[in-house]
């Protein structure tokens, strides 16, 4: 059987169309896409996509509506169960309000909205996502943000470094984050939040392709598995 | 009866909004403010029989994030 994977679109959603297409291209299967107000997903899924933009209208906090939203239960069952689930941008404030992952995601240090493409050092390369990229290794990737200050209490910082799961780092300044952290792993490692957009950056017409071994590893790891 | 449910950054969380606010006033010439945080105000209508304990629990569920927020009830 082909690779399921699935994204999920709230209201307000704008990468939704961008993250399924990356999926279709590296992957060679068609993408599901799911609506936030459905209760439940497809079934047999391989992967679960929440993707960047502004859910909800960014109403009280980013991504805290979306969290609550109905289809989020299901995501959180399937996450306990294992399936690999990617949050970027505001798919990672999603996965933070949601409890699936550690930390909060503030407003830029700048007050600013970021939108350029920055450098990111890549510290974990163990995970399903990250074992496509070497330890250490540079790569270039999008932002576009407003609130993309990750903030946690130091022992919540400590222990993340410590169970290596800082997946990526920024290797400039950008946003305000703690210990500069771009993204973060769950204890299990199937869960991966970031705020750069790898799947703005999986072929050379969309200006370098750095994000591409990101879902080639993941969907490599899944198929063989 | 309305319920208020102030909303505001724990202590030690960097708040850049307050920071910017904080250096409007300086530019309009406002001195002596040491610092300012600014945070949210949540009013609900509910019913009498909305208890205090219900009211911690949306607190702590949705209208706060407990990672980086604190939050006080106050009913008028």
């Amino acid at each position: 059987m082909g690779f399921r994977s699935a994204v999920i679109t709230f209201p307000g959603s704008n990468c939704d169309r961008d993250m399924a297409v990356a999926l279709e291209k590296v992957s060679g299967a068609p993408t599901l896409r799911v609506w936030h107000g459905d209760a439940e997903l497809p079934s047999d899924l391989d992967f679960i996509a929440l993707p960047g933009g502004f859910s909800y209208g960014d109403y009280l906090r980013s991504g805290a509506m979306a969290a609550r939203s109905p289809i989020m239960h299901a995501v959180k069952q399937a996450a306990e169960r294992g399936v690999p689930v990617l949050g970027v941008c505001n798919g990672f404030q999603v996965l933070t309000e949601s409890g699936l992952l550690p930390g909060a995601l503030m407003r830029n240090a700048s007050q600013h909205f970021i939108c350029r493409t920055v450098a990111l050092k890549v510290e974990n390369t163990q995970s399903l996502f990250t074992a496509g990229y070497e330890a250490g290794q540079i790569i270039h990737i999008p932002i576009a943000h407003a609130d993309g200050n990750f903030f946690a209490d130091d022992e919540t910082l400590d222990r993340l470094e410590g169970e290596g799961r800082v997946a990526f780092r920024y290797a400039e300044t950008v946003n305000g984050s703690a210990r500069n952290i771009a993204g973060v792993l769950n204890e299990a490692g199937n869960v991966l939040g970031m705020m750069p957009h790898p799947e703005r950056a999986i072929e050379d017409a969309q200006g370098g392709h750095d994000g591409r071994a990101l879902f080639e590893s993941a969907i490599r790891g899944l198929v063989e598995a | 009866m309305k319920v208020q449910i102030h909303v505001s950054l724990k202590p030690g969380v960097l708040d850049p909004q307050g920071r910017a606010i904080h250096h409007a006033l300086e530019g309009l010439g406002f001195s002596g403010v040491n610092d300012v945080r600014a945070g949210r105000l949540i009013e609900l209508d509910v019913d009498e029989s909305v208890s205090d304990e219900t009211l911690e629990d949306m607190c702590r569920k949705l209208l706060a994030n407990m990672v980086i927020e604190n939050y006080r009830i106050e009913r008028l």
